[in-house]
């Protein structure tokens, strides 16, 4: 499909996934110090100007769990932990509020509108980092520059790729089942009424011309829904008002965001369509992680800085609890590295693994061996 | 379970001031999830607030208001799929089979399409997926499109995606034909596809991202299908194709190619294809094309439906008919009904004919549903007079089936 589907796709995963974080670290009381820097650290994390490079790079989009293991790496460029179970409810949360994102958006256009919405939302986090700022201004133009001169055609086949890339994700979210934004199948809701996208005109109108192109007869029928139109477009600009809602920041401290692990049994088979062969995917998304996360800098942290664990749920009981009841069907597989015939790859993910220091926590949960293996030990677990 | 109604549902209703006469309307409102008429998901009643139409009531602005006929359709029971359908357009396909009292329907997943067909009733028989095999170690690619081409001596299965074209028996047991797309001048920031299929008597056309139409020669039988010629008259991506016999001529079709800016082409069949018009686009996708007596009826990304006629490449009619973008057309040929079907949520269905005196395109809407919160990608009209059709949406795993009452 779309071979410029990752830019958008990866930055406004990542903008909800910065304002989960947000959110739990203020609800967790998180000295504001320590918040802020785990913001900053992440933050120029994804914007480091390698990574965008590889990032923009016209390529297709790879399975989930290969963008995951991104994601993975990404939560922990600071001194901030995540256990398993909370790292997949994060990303349960990030998936699920992007994929409604970019069904409810009026034009295909509009994707643009929201991904601005989270880099406007970022900018706030980060606004008194000078430097980060500017390479988040960065990405900005180049998202202008490269976006905002495609065709409504182009923009349609995005949308397309990303939906294809959400098939069958129905994890119910208790945010959007109380603003009824989902049911309680876990398909969103899709309104029939409100303004109608920017250019579309309100249905219910037959005109006729005759040959020489003058209208002739104005036919009203009736269309079923309930719009009204459209009052103002967005602004496409690196400063303005979007007007669209979507993509802003939905969470606040005293919300807490729980979601309901319920896979409806018909959905199963088409979940699996992914997992045959695993092993041949597994050959091009090693490639594409190992380009990504070669350009990843991820800032060593100096000196003994104490790190924490942050907790998606809220007790450590619930926690353990999610890790042990999550269904089969939701797990997100193992890349099997070991199995791959491509020995050279291989090592050179290895190598680029090496380079990743993580400061020993005595409460990551699972295997702590050396340092080296933790990474590729996160990995597998995947 | 039809609940007569006197005045309709206030959150369907239109804000427009209502003449004096007794407001009518039909819509019906459909929950996916159901298995049928008898069987409905807790919690969701099935609204259907139906009243009789009456034409030719004029409100008080001076316009007038065209009711809906009192025709009615009624769910029927819905074929399950295995996987569930993706969000393209054009995401139905349906091969009649009357004197066998069959009817084949296909559906894209994604890497996979399903093939499968069904007796009367909706009672599914056999079902079959299909999948691009490009080698070992790579993923499948996504498949586009899949529909059947309905020839002089045979029916093929056309399956188009990135990278290749596969063209199979009907019932997809064998392929018969594969052509890899040639990537050209393609630079790598433009992703390579086949989308639009269409028969025109013994050539099957295939559309391209580049905008070119590859026209296929398809012998009565075998598997010596030849590339007979390449169509340029499009710069953007071709969405779809459609065709008609021409009028008054045997082994004569016309043909209308549709493309992501908006731009038709018009096609007279033969050895070598002819542009017969051009129909200049605005920038805005068409995704579903259709062609019926010299009218041309085109869907597009706006939600609008425009028809026009086919010889002058003039605008007939326009129809502010969705509030989205369109995803399929279909169009019964004996009756001149059209059915068009957007990511909005909503089928229409539409009564297209000539004014005798003036040869002028006119139109008449004839129903409208409404399949809540599912994002429709294919419809199809089941049996030519257009007495029932078919549904697809964005992840059900289920084709919806409709017959009037």
């Amino acid at each position: 499909m779309s071979v410029r589907t990752l830019p958008l796709l990866f930055l406004n995963l990542g903008g909800e996934m910065l304002y989960v974080l947000d959110q739990r670290l203020r609800a967790q009381n998180i000295p504001g110090d320590k918040a802020r820097k785990v913001l900053n650290d992440i933050i120029s994390t994804m914007f480091n100007r390698k990574f965008m490079e590889e990032l923009f790079k016209p390529q297709e989009l790879y399975s989930k769990k290969a963008l995951r293991t991104v994601y993975d790496r990404l939560a922990h460029a600071s001194i901030m932990r995540l256990n398993q179970a909370s790292m997949d409810k994060l990303y349960d949360l990030m998936t699920m509020a992007f994929k409604y994102q970019v069904l409810l958006c009026p034009r295909p256009k509009d994707v643009l509108l929201v991904t601005f919405n989270h880099l406007d939302s970022i900018k706030g986090f980060i606004r008194d980092s000078p430097t980060i700022l500017h390479l988040v201004d960065e990405t900005f133009r180049q998202l202008i520059e490269i976006y905002g001169s495609l065709s409504a055609g182009e923009f349609q086949l995005i949308r397309q790729t990303l939906l294809i890339f959400f098939q069958d994700l129905h994890i119910r979210v208790s945010t959007f089942l109380k603003d009824k934004v989902q049911n309680s199948n876990g398909r969103f809701v899709l309104p029939v009424s409100g303004p109608v996208p920017w250019g579309t005109e309100v249905p219910g109108v037959i005109r006729m011309f005759n040959d020489k192109s003058e209208e002739v007869k104005k036919i009203e029928f009736n269309h079923g829904g309930d719009y009204v139109a459209a009052y103002k477009e967005g602004s496409f600009e690196l400063y303005g008002d979007r007007v669209l809602k979507l993509g802003t920041n939905m969470y606040s401290v005293n919300r807490p965001v729980e979601t309901h692990m319920s896979a409806t049994s018909k959905n199963l088979a088409s979940r699996t369509q992914e997992n045959i062969a695993p092993n041949p995917l597994a050959k091009e998304e090693l490639n594409f992680l190992a380009r990504l996360m070669g350009g990843m800098e991820i800032k060593k942290t100096s000196g003994p800085e104490p790190g924490f664990r942050l907790n998606l749920f809220t007790t450590d009981e619930e926690e353990e609890h999610a890790a042990l009841s999550r269904p089969e069907e939701l797990s997100y597989e193992v890349i099997n590295i070991q199995a791959t015939q491509d020995q050279q790859r291989n090592e050179e993910l290895a190598r680029i693994m090496e380079e990743f220091e993580i400061t020993e926590q005595p409460e990551i949960t699972e295997q702590s061996a050396s340092k080296g293996d933790d990474l590729l030990a996160m990995m597998d677990r995947l | 379970m039809v609940a007569p109604a006197t005045a309709p549902r206030a959150s369907r209703s239109s804000p427009r001031p209502r003449p004096e006469a007794v407001r009518q309307c039909v819509v019906s409102m459909v929950a996916a999830d159901s298995e049928g008429p008898e069987d409905r998901p807790s919690g969701k009643p099935d609204l259907r607030v139906e009243v009789e139409g009456v034409a030719g009531v004029t409100s008080d602005l001076g316009v007038d208001l065209q009711y809906l006929s009192p025709r009615m359709f009624r769910r029927e029971r819905s074929i399950p799929l295995r996987g569930s359908a993706a969000a393209l357009s054009n995401n139905l396909s349906v091969l009649q089979l009357p004197a066998r009292d069959l009817t084949h329907f296909g559906v894209v997943h994604g890497p996979s399409a399903q093939i499968l067909s069904a007796a009367p009733e909706g009672v599914p028989l056999a079902q079959r997926q299909l999948q691009v095999k490009v080698g070992v170690g790579v993923s499948p690619p996504l498949i586009t499109q899949v529909h059947w081409c309905v020839l002089p001596f045979r029916v093929l299965l056309v399956l188009t995606s990135h990278r290749r074209i596969q063209m199979y028996e009907s019932d997809g047991s064998l392929m018969v034909y594969w052509h890899a797309l040639d990537s050209g001048d393609a630079s790598s920031a433009q992703a390579m596809f086949a989308r639009g299929i269409a028969a025109s008597v013994h050539f099957i056309c295939v559309g391209t991202w580049s905008g070119r139409v590859l026209v296929f020669d398809i012998p009565a039988k075998g598997p010596n299908i030849v590339l007979n010629e390449e169509l340029t008259g499009h710069q953007t991506p071709i969405t779809d194709i459609a065709t008609e016999r021409a009028q008054g001529q045997d082994g004569v079709a016309d043909m209308v190619t549709a493309d992501d800016s908006g731009v038709l082409c018009v096609w007279r069949s033969g050895t070598v294809f002819t542009l017969l018009t051009r129909i200049p686009g605005f920038g805005v996708p068409c995704p579903s094309v259709q062609l019926w007596q010299g009218i041309v009826a085109a869907g597009y990304g706006d939600g609008q439906v425009r028809l026009y006629d086919a010889t002058t490449g003039a605008l007939h009619v326009q129809i502010s008919a969705h509030a989205r973008t369109v995803s399929a057309l279909d169009l019964a040929p004996e009756v001149g009904k059209l059915l068009s079907a957007a990511e909005d949520t909503f089928v229409h269905i539409w009564k297209l004919s000539r004014n005798p005196e003036s040869g002028s395109i006119e139109v008449e809407h004839c129903h409208g549903e409404c399949i809540s919160d599912t994002q429709v990608c294919g419809a199809r009209f089941c049996d030519p007079s257009g007495s029932s059709f078919a549904v697809t949406g964005y992840e059900l795993a289920e084709i919806l089936r409709f017959n009037s009452v």
